[in-house]
């Protein structure tokens, strides 16, 4: 039976199809991946169904009858549940409290509070949950936060579950924690999609895929009729080289940049706590670890933006220990962590994002202070065409380009600017495929030419492809600093959470 | 001993504007509207309240006009910043630069002068049979206004209602996070127009503690800048409908000091600043900003908005 099925669903916004005559469904009882790439339109879909967006035309049908689904409220009476990416949570009330909200029992006009905990209580032992109702949310992690979600859904009695990349913000041990999550409801009759881009996830957890692609459907298969490759290729709607060639990394190269016991207090919390780091030239230094843990303030470090540490910092010989964010871009490129605050200006177009923090150079400046804006443009116009950014041109505002393309831009004003040692601190946060295999590439071939690289990354996929050591971070220390290839996935995810393996195993 | 209790008496009836205005701020904060407009609100509850006694000659009547008033500045406040999606401060200042105004206005129609009402019935003071004979509370609050009587038992109704129904959890999930109140059916405009109505009737009993219950006559900007301290105290109480009440003390206790040191050789004006130089520097070392709710100032977008 199908407990889902979505007849010629089309969307668009504005000129652009989010969705053009899509037509999903799912089994009861199965759990389904929906696979594609970011701006495939796997979010609109599921938002249609939850009726957050209403569809330009199709219809919907659960358990082969057709309903009208106008708003989550009703979706959420129809039995349907999403647990969104970012949560819909409030820290500060109990978990409790954030389950039952807009169903709370009562006993007359009193919330019945141990009431709600014992009702959690129960629902969460019958699915094999660790979780005490009473906890205060703020104080969970993220993976146990997501259960809340689920135990959210679960309350309100909903029999089909969405999930919105459930486990982009997990680790290794969390995600097989979540997947067992996920078959014991699989086991109770319940239905499950989930919104991945993740090929490695849906070959672990699904029965079958729907693959979308630029809001049209590819197609829907069974998890046994496909494999990675295949569906990588389907995805992206042509052959995807997945693996890197790098050569052996070379011993006895020079130390470009080290951090010697470095602490940062931030918010009267200790972010980095005696902290220290080596990269040398011709290598690439991953730097893994579960969001949180000092990335952030490492890169301010890094960057400059902080400088208020202690500790010392130097690039090459040069001691740059609290110097400013200006005099460290002279030594080191970077690509900013979050692109959209610290990556480019929203207000300017591409030629002025180009040059942003370099404007000073000879190259841009004429001695008397003016910019040279007919060299710069017509520098921006070659990087626009040697890097395949797709834009009208330098005159373009950034801001109106694809998430990939802009990182294109940062990524070819890094290379262009670059002495040989970088920073890339995500750089592939919320890029299309192609754009990740265009600066995974670039990488390394930056480390084959002898650049230092600093690689901060959430993304342990890309920390375990790229790196030839790789530091994992944990509450602002180096838990692990190791070659890449003495790591194994459930170690690295081990010194991600605070566990030796070592001393567990002795 | 004497200076002590007349101090602490002093910073009790000090306190009773203060508290309401912050148990109004602290109200629609707690639904995620931030309310600039408490002195606007203080102001014309201070001057409806002498109109209501005025016209009927209790002063009973006035405080149900004080409330009605404040409300309806609430709600037209709820307007613009929610219907009309406004930034919440200017508002606010919006409030404040009405309520100045049409009180000046009104002055002139209704008593023709510009700067005080007639004098009016006002409240007096309520002596409870028991509490007056307990010692030292009796010298604190044996003999004070019925509004501090009111403001405790407002104070405990909405520590009640916030963290003990269905109805508080709604408005405190509303202040941390609307859109997902929304998503689980809570109707996010509706707690905040009530919340915003009740900060106003809050906040105008407030003001008419300042005229019926105290000099029995409206002034022209006889708020003076309370309702401002008022949003203060909110911060200081982190947000806790108890917490904000006992920080008015702060001010109150500063207020008072400063009464009744005026007679000592220091500049008069010096001595003046104190009640708001302890605002600043209690603002400044004390850090409950991680308390406040969430998302509040954040403009909440129904679907399909």
């Amino acid at each position: 039976m199908k407990a889902v099925e979505m007849l010629g669903i089309t969307k668009s916004f504005g000129s652009k199809f989010a969705s053009s005559d899509i037509d999903f469904h799912v089994e009861k009882g199965e759990i389904h991946s929906l696979l594609g790439e970011n701006g495939a339109g796997k979010t609109t879909l599921m938002n249609i169904l939850f009726g957050m967006i209403k569809p330009d035309s199709g219809k919907i049908l659960l358990n082969e009858k057709e309903v009208k689904i106008d708003s989550p409220l009703e979706a959420i009476d129809n039995g349907i549940s999403m647990v969104h990416q970012h949560f819909m949570l409030v820290d500060n009330l109990t978990v409790a409290e954030n389950i039952v909200l807009g169903a709370e029992p009562h006993k007359g006009i009193l919330f019945d509070r141990e009431g709600a905990f014992r009702e959690i209580q129960e629902i969460a032992d019958r699915y094999h949950f660790v979780i005490d109702p009473r906890e205060m949310v703020g104080n969970l992690s993220v993976g146990i936060k997501q259960r809340v979600e689920i135990l959210k859904a679960l309350y309100h009695r909903s029999d089909i579950l969405i999930l919105d990349e459930p486990t982009a913000v997990l680790t290794p041990q969390e995600v097989n924690d979540l997947f067992k999550v996920l078959n014991e409801l699989k086991a109770d009759g319940k239905t499950i999609i989930i919104i991945t881009h993740k090929l490695k996830e849906t070959m672990a957890i699904a029965d079958s895929v729907t693959i979308l692609r630029r809001g049209e459907l590819i197609g829907r298969y069974s998890i046994k009729e496909v494999d990675e490759q295949k569906l990588a290729d389907l995805m992206v709607g042509r052959l995807v080289n997945f693996s890197v060639e790098k050569k052996p990394m070379k011993d006895d190269m020079p130390v470009k940049l080290s951090l010697k016991n470095i602490s940062l207090k931030k918010n009267g919390k200790q972010a980095l706590n005696d902290l220290s780091l080596e990269v040398h030239a011709g290598e690439i230094l991953g730097v893994a670890g579960v969001e949180g843990n000092g990335q952030s303030e490492l890169i301010e470090v890094l960057t400059g933006v902080a400088q208020h540490y202690d500790g010392t910092y130097m690039i090459g010989d040069a001691d740059v220990t609290n110097k400013n964010a200006k005099t460290i871009l002279k030594y080191m490129a970077n690509i900013a962590e979050d692109r959209r605050a610290r990556g480019y200006v929203k207000s300017f177009t591409n030629w002025e994002n180009m040059i942003l923090g370099y404007h000073t150079l000879s190259d841009y400046m004429t001695k008397a202070g003016f910019l040279k804006t007919r060299e710069i443009r017509k520098i921006t116009e070659d990087e626009i065409e040697a890097n395949d950014i797709r834009t009208e041109g330098p005159l373009q505002l950034t801001d109106s380009l694809s998430g990939g393309n802009v990182q294109k831009l940062i990524v070819a004003r890094m290379l262009r600017h670059q002495k040989g040692l970088v920073l890339a601190a995500q750089p592939t946060r919320g890029v299309d495929i192609g754009a990740i295999e265009y600066i995974h590439g670039e990488l390394i071939k930056l480390r084959d030419a002898g650049a230092a690289v600093i690689l901060i990354s959430a993304e342990l996929d890309e920390i375990v492809k790229l790196s030839d050591r790789i530091a994992v971070l944990y509450e602002g220390r180096v838990a692990a600093l190791r070659k890449a290839e003495e790591f194994t996935e459930s170690e690295l995810g081990s010194y991600m959470l605070g566990h030796d393996p070592e001393k567990e195993e002795a | 001993m004497d200076f002590v209790m007349n101090l602490l008496a002093g910073a009790i009836r000090v306190t009773i504007p203060i508290g309401f205005a912050a148990l109004a701020g602290m109200i629609s904060e707690r639904a995620g509207v931030i309310n600039m407009g408490l002195e606007g609100m203080m102001l014309i509850g201070a001057f409806f309240s002498v109109v209501g006694s005025y016209i009927t000659g209790s002063p009973w009547i006035g405080l149900i006009f004080a409330m009605v008033s404040g409300a309806m500045i609430g709600l037209l406040m709820s307007v613009f910043a929610i219907g009309f999606k406004c930034e919440h401060m200017l508002t606010g200042v919006a409030a404040n630069l009405l309520a100045s105004g049409l009180t000046v206005v009104l002055l002139q129609m209704i008593w023709n002068t510009r700067g005080k009402s007639e004098a009016v019935n006002g409240l007096g003071v309520v002596s409870v049979p028991v509490i007056n004979k307990i010692p030292i509370i009796k010298d604190l609050i044996g003999t004070i206004s019925p509004l501090f009587y009111i403001l405790v038992a407002l104070m405990l109704i909405v520590w009640f209602v916030l963290y003990h129904t269905p109805i508080g959890l709604r408005i405190r999930v509303v202040g941390d996070n609307p859109f997902m109140a929304g998503s689980m059916g809570v109707k996010v405009y509706r707690i905040q127009y009530a919340c915003m109505a009740l900060s106003g009737a809050l906040a105008g009993l407030g003001g008419a503690y300042l005229s019926i219950g105290d000099i029995n006559m409206f002034s022209k900007g006889m708020v003076a800048g309370r309702g401002y301290i008022a949003l203060s105290m909110v911060i200081l109480g982190g947000w806790h409908p108890v917490g904000v009440v006992v920080s008015g003390l702060v001010y109150g206790v500063a207020q008072s000091l400063q009464f009744r040191i005026q007679s000592v050789k220091i500049p008069a004006q010096l001595v003046q600043m104190l009640p708001y130089l302890v605002t600043i520097l209690v603002l400044f070392f004390v850090r409950s900003k991680n308390k406040a709710p969430a998302m509040e100032g954040v403009h909440y977008y129904q679907k399909g908005e």
